[in-house]
Order: structure tokens, then sequence, then C-alpha cells
């Protein structure tokens, strides 16, 4: 370890740490639970939701560990009386303007909100009062909002304005008012959106929900298959979300090394190929005017002949490997290679030049 | 009349007028005052006989509630007079300017005297007397040599100088001026920023506005001195879109600076650059909130961010910037050219200087004082106010705007300063003095100022956008007599979260007027929740109105105003409330000449 690091000590236990991390980061690392809501891995700490509020030795009053650095020596600690008090006070509030609807919620079971409501006791009754009533808002194709939901931790705003940079919603009205939206309430289209969901993806609550995969299965009982998209050769990870046999809809974890969890419309939403009854399943071999389907072992010996018949006529200079961008780059480097040692041609292409 | 002319002409030697014009004055009317005043005095062919400046724009001299005051300073003799409408101008200028003789009935009472007697002016003094639009007149009476003063000597110095005359932050927290530009000096990133907060919220206070009105020159001063002392060549003034007058007002005297080379290259022949920039507001309270006014500044949503990092060391695009309050600005010209030993001998010894209040609410004169901190509340409402009106009797005082608290009336003899005021649960704030006679219900109150919270909430923090929701609408209950029982400590646990949760300084104190009312007047709530009685009368659902049968002299007025038809009444018959169509407006309440209704 370098010269400028130095320790500080979460619930009496002493972690490693340099400086500028912050609490939040330490605590992670020394696998010291601490609840967030408005945090994201992705994104430039907020300090807006007030969860993570710990007590450290010095301050004078609860400090929030997703922005506060961490300093020498500083003993930190994150489940005391009050500071468990304050955040199920916090916790209440946001349930006593929420719709409290999880039976039916899309997002029960991956719920932050949901998990804190169970892990403080409370259901928002104490503190009641006038509740949002706005109606769903489902004007595109891909993303469902209900306002009513949302907890205003800005995520959904700040990926967009941070991460994608597409700056389609942004915070409107303040206050209890306030609520993300798009330019003056307009509809999502493409002329303001790319439809890229990320704003979903880091959704803590149900308030955004992917429409496609609505109703057709809950966090619980789908079986996540990490996989890597297929559309460009960035090659993201992503798990498809299965239920009895079918991708009901596509997630991303932030360990994913290429994207962190980021996707694009085509990772998020371009699944129907998958079950379209149009996919070519088999390959394929034209004998005569129609296309057959034959086994692997026939189709590939089909290949080698054919391939070997040319190059014995015409030479190497008669071949060639044209490769899609929808390969990975691997599969394309394998594809350069073979033809290189292989073919000994350097007849080499990918259609990648958008 | 030729004797007369003679008379005039040997008698008025020098006449000047001065109107206070300031949004006060402008408000009653000064504008229409003056332009009477030039019109007469053109007929009747005086202005040939006196110096040009006969009618004279000044700032505002604080004493707001008796606009429009005029002053007439004939043969260097000033009269002052008060509540001047354009008809009476023609009397005035016959009596007092032609013949000699001051229209007696008209004049200042000794209340105004009493008022500013017992103030004592540093800021408001410049205000009232000089011309805000003219940059020589600011000169004349020692301008900008503070600045001048502060460019021949080591920035260094300088933060020392103010430092030492322990000039603590007049936008509410107090931190010490010259410690925020050590800070910021000492923070090696460039370019460095200062900021004038102008961006005054606080509803009933208008010190800010009427510096910059008064005397936009000190505040601009102030700021190159600051600007010269951190090390920073651009400045900005966020103020209010709200406040077009004194918008206006420092836009002329930055151009007059510029001109005078007082900004811009070189400053003063030295070789140091200085500019300043205006940003306007666009009404949103949290603006005031440091942080979310250098978001505003940035573009962006104004939201406050959590501190650390402060913004000495990161502050406007995230460079080290000293953000400091109008008054505080227009307080530092002075202690560079008269001394930090000369402010320092004002106040107290950890509150050193002036303060400037906008004393408003039940107190018979209203308006803006200065004095010095540590003064004590008693002699600021009794001696410079006047008392409690109606001679009612005084029940509390709230300080430090929507996020203050209220100090009741046992504790009148504490001093007034920074530290006194945190002790007992409220805080200076901008300066806000809101003076409440026991008329006043302090959950109604308590529910004004957290209406005013809950609606500037800006929304990024859980406690502060929920909790003064679910507080206020707590609030509202009880004044409705819908009160719970438990009410009261929920109340105080929410206002503990909030206190302890919220992000900012704003969400932080927005709970003080609930705790402090309840930790004072627990009573009162008790009465609404438990007795279903608003003690002060103030809390309209509450209130039960009955004739009194012994008193009623059956004139039948009450049965005349009543919008709602709740009222029976026949000739010679007493009057009688029907509860249940009886809309608590208070008609009958206030139309009945016998006070037979309660």
């Amino acid at each position: 370890m370098s010269d400028n690091t130095f320790s500080v000590t979460i619930n009496g236990k002493k972690i490693q740490c340099s400086p500028h991390e912050t609490i939040l980061q330490v605590a992670k690392r020394g696998n010291v639970y601490i609840p967030t809501l408005c945090h994201d891995d992705r994104l430039e700490p907020y300090g807006g939701c007030r969860l993570c509020l710990v007590q450290i030795d010095r301050a004078s009053r609860p400090m929030p560990a997703c922005t506060t650095p961490v300093a020498d020596n500083m003993e930190i600690q994150t489940e005391t009386g009050e500071i468990r008090k304050i955040r199920a006070n916090i916790i209440d509030l946001l349930l006593s303007n929420h719709p409290n609807d999880c039976m039916r919620c899309e997002a029960t079971g991956a719920c932050t909100l949901q998990d804190l409501s169970y892990e403080y006791n409370v259901n928002g009754t104490r503190f009641y009062g006038e509740k949002w009533n706005l109606p769903i808002r489902e004007d595109n194709p891909f993303i469902s909002f209900e306002p009513n939901k949302c907890i205003l931790c800005g995520r959904c705003t700040r990926i967009c304005n941070e991460v994608v940079m597409a700056g389609t919603i942004e915070l409107t009205g303040r206050g209890f008012k306030a609520l993300p939206d798009t330019s003056f309430g307009k509809p999502r289209t493409l002329k303001n959106c790319e439809f890229c969901g990320q704003c979903v993806s880091t959704c803590p609550t149900g308030a955004l929900t992917d429409r496609k995969g609505r109703g057709k299965g809950r966090s619980f009982e789908l079986t996540k298959v990490r996989t890597t998209c297929s559309y460009c050769g960035t090659g993201c990870n992503f798990d498809l979300n299965v239920k009895d046999g079918k991708v009901v809809k596509v997630t991303s974890a932030y360990d994913a090394p290429v994207n962190h969890g980021n996707l694009c419309i085509k990772g998020r939403y371009g699944y129907d190929f998958i079950h379209s009854f149009e996919r070519i399943k088999h390959p394929l071999i034209r004998k005569g005017d129609r296309m057959h389907a034959v086994s692997w072992d026939e189709a590939l010996d089909h290949v080698a002949d054919n391939f070997k018949r040319l190059l014995k006529k015409h030479g190497p200079g008669s071949v060639g490997g044209f490769s899609s961008s929808r390969c990975t780059n691997e599969e394309n480097f394998l594809l350069a290679k073979f033809v290189r040692t292989v073919f000994r041609s350097n007849n080499v292409d990918n259609c990648a030049r958008v | 009349m030729p004797a007369k002319t003679r008379t005039r002409k040997s008698d008025l030697k020098s006449l000047t007028i001065r109107v206070c014009v300031g949004t006060g004055g402008l408000a009653a009317g000064s504008q229409d005052v003056i332009d009477e005043f030039t019109k007469q005095l053109k007929a009747k062919k005086i202005r040939a006989t006196i110096t040009k400046k006969c009618v004279n724009k000044t700032g505002c001299r604080g004493f707001c509630a008796k606009d429009v005051l005029v002053d007439v300073i004939r043969n260097r003799k000033t009269e002052t007079y008060q509540l001047i409408s354009p008809e009476m101008v023609s009397t005035i200028v016959e009596n007092h300017i032609v013949n000699g003789e001051p229209v007696e009935k008209w004049l200042v009472g000794p209340e105004y005297h009493e008022f500013h007697n017992r103030q004592t002016k540093i800021l408001l003094d410049q205000c009232g007397q000089i011309d805000p639009e003219d940059i020589d007149a600011y000169t004349a009476i020692d301008g900008y040599k503070g600045a001048k003063k502060a460019l021949s000597m080591d920035p260094l110095e300088v933060i020392e100088e103010v430092r030492n005359s322990g000039l603590r932050g007049r936008g509410g927290a107090g931190f010490s001026c010259g410690m925020k530009w050590d800070f910021c000096r000492r923070t090696p990133a460039t370019p460095r920023y200062i900021i004038c907060n102008a961006d005054e919220g606080d509803p009933g206070a208008f010190m800010d506005r009427s510096i910059i009105e008064g005397n936009p020159h000190s505040v601009i001063e102030g700021m190159i001195i600051g600007g010269y002392a951190i090390g920073a060549e651009l400045g900005y003034v966020y103020i209010r879109a709200e406040y077009p007058l004194a918008v206006e007002r420092l836009r002329i005297a930055l151009d007059q600076a510029r001109e005078k080379n007082y900004l811009g290259k070189n400053i003063f022949r030295t070789n140091y650059n200085f500019d300043i920039k205006i940003k306007l507001g666009a009404g949103a309270f949290v603006c005031g909130e440091s942080t979310a006014l250098m978001r505003s500044i940035e573009g962006k949503r104004g939201m406050p961010r959590p501190t650390p990092p402060r913004s000495v060391t990161k502050g406007l695009y995230d460079k080290p910037t000293a953000l400091n309050n109008v008054e505080t600005l227009a307080n530092v010209p002075f202690i560079l050219l008269k001394g930090a030993d000369w402010f320092t001998s004002f106040g107290t010894r950890k509150n050193t200087g002036t303060k400037v209040f906008a004393l408003t609410g039940k107190c018979k004169n209203t308006g803006l004082i200065e004095v010095p901190l540590g003064m004590s509340l008693k002699e600021i409402i009794y001696d410079i106010g006047g008392g409690v009106e109606k001679k009612r009797e005084l029940k509390a005082v709230q300080t430090g705007g929507p996020s203050g608290g209220c100090i009741p009336a046992e504790h009148i003899n504490m001093p007034v300063d920074f530290d006194s005021l945190t002790k007992i649960g409220s805080m200076m704030g901008s300066g806000g003095m809101v003076v409440m006679d026991d008329t006043t219900c302090m959950v109604d109150m308590a529910k004004f100022f957290l209406t005013f919270t809950e609606d500037e909430s800006c929304g990024k923090c859980v406690p502060c956008r929920v909790g003064t929701k679910r507080m206020l609408e707590m609030l509202t209950r009880i004044t409705e007599g819908r009160g719970r029982s438990g009410d009261i400590e929920r109340l105080l646990e929410l206002s503990d979260t909030i206190r302890l949760g919220s992000l900012c300084g704003l969400g932080r104190s927005a709970p003080y007027p609930v705790m402090s009312t309840i930790r004072f007047f627990r009573h009162e709530y008790e009465a609404h929740i438990h007795d279903g009685i608003c003690p002060a009368g103030a809390c309209k659902a509450l209130r039960q109105y009955l004739v009194n049968e012994e008193t009623c002299k059956m004139c039948g007025k009450c049965f005349r105003v009543c919008p709602s038809d709740a009222i029976v009444w026949e000739k010679k018959q007493f009057a009688k409330i029907n509860k249940t169509k009886c809309i608590k407006c208070g008609s009958c309440y206030d139309a009945c000449p016998f006070n037979a209704i309660l």
C-alpha cells in the first residue's frame, strides 16, 4: 500500500482506505451494509435520499456516507439508535406518499423501498396526508412510468444526463410537486428519447418499468442467463431473464466488465427475434430452388469441400472472409485468423463501418 | 405681491428636497410626489433661485410605515414631512418653501426621531442621503477609498484586517468573513470567484434590497476588496429578478464604476483586474443557499449539494469561491477605511458591528432599523419600534425569517446577537423580526412559516420534501380542530428527523418555528388539540360566534353584514347565530359596535 493510505473504523471494524474515497465506498469494501436509495455506482454521489446517514465521531450531526470523504482515524457508526430512527422515519415519509401497491407491482421482489420497509418495519401510516394521484404514463412502447411510485431519488434523471447524456428527463417542479419528466411533459418519442431504458435499469422502485416485460414475471420467478449482446462488437454483458423457457426481459448487472450495467436500446429491448417464428434455427443448403435444413456436420462439410475446391482451382486470392459487426470482437478476430492462416488469404473484411 | 417676491429672493438661499424613492417609497406614490414638486416649483419659478438638485432621489431610510417621507432642506435647515401625497405638495411649497413656515401638522412626530436616534446607522446612514445613481455622490462621502486603500495593501493584510474586525456573515449562519476569505485564498486552485448573495427570499426581509437600492456602490466596493483579498478576478451578484429597481441601480452603478476604472482591467491604476457580472435569480428561495446558488449560476437546476467539500474549496464551477451576503460586503469598505478597531467599537466582543433588521408585525413603527449587535430585544421593540400596536400585550418575537424560531415575551431582555439567538432556539437569519401580540396564534404562526418552507423546498432530500409537507398537514389539522392526541409528539419527532436528516441549511432549520413554539407555547397546541379552542382566537375554524344578550342592543348590524344568512334577527329582538350556516367569516364580530358578539 502506498504512503497516503490510512484506516478508518466502521462499527468497530478497522478498514484501510485512501483519500478521496467516500465512507460508502469504504464500507462496501469492508462488507459493512449501509442502506441507500439514491446511490448508483454509475452515478455521481447525490446525497438526496438521506438513508445512508451515519454518525461520525467528529461531526455534530449525521453525515451522508455517499458523499462524505473519509479522513484519517475517522470513527463511524452506521447503526446507532438515532440513525436507525431517522432512517425509519424517512422510509415512513416516503411510504406516506406511495401507493403501497406491492401485491400487483412489477418491481415486487426487486424493490429497494420494499426491502427497506421490511427491514425497518414501517408502512407509511404514521405520517399520513396527501398522496399523489397521477395517471400512469405509457406514451411509448418501451418505458412505463408510474409517477405515484416515484420517490424522487433522481437516479433516472441523472443517468439520462450523466451517463447517456441524452437529457430526455430532468426533475421538474419543486418540493412535494417535483417529478422527473420530459420537457413540458411531452411524450417520449425518438426525437427526445433514445429508449435505452437506462432510467428503468436504475429505478429502485416500480416507478419506471419495461413495458415489454410487464405482467410476464417478477424477479423471483425469473432465471437469469448471462450472455453477451450480439448486436455489435462492444461486447456488453447482460442477463436474459427467462421464465418457462421464454425471455421476458433483459437486465444487466454492474459487475458486467465492459458495460457496468449500461445497455442501449438494442441490447435492452431488441430481443424479440429470439422467439420469432421466422428465426433460422438450422443450417440451410440450397438444393435447386429451395433451401433445405441440414445438420451442422453436413453444412460444415459442404462449406469445407467447396472452399477446398476453389482454393485448389483458383488459389487463395479467390476466397475471403466477411464477418458481421454483430459478432463479438473475439469471433471477428478468429475469422480473420482463420482466413489468413488456413486460406492464406488477406481478403478479410467486416461490415462494421457505421 | 412684490413684497413677498422680495422676501423670497432674500430669504431662500438654498433648497434641496429629498424624497424617498426606494421600493417602499415608490409603492406609496413617491414618484407622483416628485412630479408634483417639480411642477409646482416650475410654476412658481422658484427653480431659478435654487440649486439644481431640487428633487434628489434617495434610497430607503427605513421608516416605511410613514412613506412618502420628504425632506425639505431650506437654507440648510432640514424639516421632514411624513405620509405626503401629491395633493399636499402645493401647501408645502406655498407655506414652507415660499414663506418659510413649515407645515407643522404634516411634520414627522417624535416617534420618527425616536426611531432614528436610537439606532446606530453605518450602512443605512448613507442609504438615505446619497443619490444611488450617481457615483460622485458616493465618492464625495469617501466612497471607494476603502478599496483604494485595500489595493495598496497585501491581500493577506486585508484578510487580517477583516478578520480582526470580527465581521460575521450577515446572511444567517454568522460565519467569520475573514476566515472564509482566508480558507478561500489558501485553496491553490484558480480561478477563484467572489459572489454576492442578493437572493433575499425571506418573507418580510428587505435589508439587502434597500442597501442595493440605496447605495449599490458600497456593495461593489466590498466585492472589489473581497475579490482582491481572495485573488478573484471575477465576481457575481446573484440577485432576485423580483427586485427590478435594485437590479437597475446596480447595473447603473456597475457601468459608472467601469467608466471610472474602478472595475475592469488594471483597476485603480494597479495591475489587478476585477469585474462583476449580474446573475438574475428566477424566484426560488432555495437558490439563496450557497451551493444551490452556485449551481443556478452554472445554469443548472438550483438544488443544494452536500458539503464537504465546502464552497471555499470547491464552489462555482468547482473552483474556490467566497460567497458573502450583501450586508456583509457593504460593511467591508468601512472596515478598511476606518479600521478594524473602529468596527469592533460597535456591538459586543464576539458579535461586532451593527445589523440591519426588518422590524415588522404588530409593532407601532415598522421598517428597517440598524442597531449594534447585542442590543436588547426590549430596546429594539419598545424604544425604536415604539412598542406593540394598540397597546396590546407582547406575546413573542419571531426572528430569522421562516427558518427562525420565536422568542417568548419573558425573554425580552436578551441581547440580540448571533450566539444568544441560536442558544434560545432561534437564529439571526437575514434579520427579519416579527412582533406578535396576544391576538397571534402560535400554531397558526408556525403553520404560516411552514407553508412557506414547504412550498419552497427544492425536493431533493426526503426529510425536507415530504417531512415539511406532512408537518404542514398536521399543523393545518390542528388549527382546524382535527388534531389528535400524540400529534405534538409526532411533530417533535418529525422535527428531529428533518433537523438532523435534511441536506441543506434550509431544510435543517425548517422545523425551528414548530420546535420553538412547542417549546414555549405547548399549552396553545394542547388547547387546540384537546379542548378545540384557539386561545388567541386567530384560528377561524375553532371560533364559535355567539351573541351576548346582555350587551346586544338589537341594532341588526350583524344581520346585515352576514354573507351566509346565518344570523336571525328582527326588530326589537336579540340576534341569533345559526351555527350550521355560520361560515365563521367574522363579519358580524367586526360589525358589532357594542362588542356583543363573542
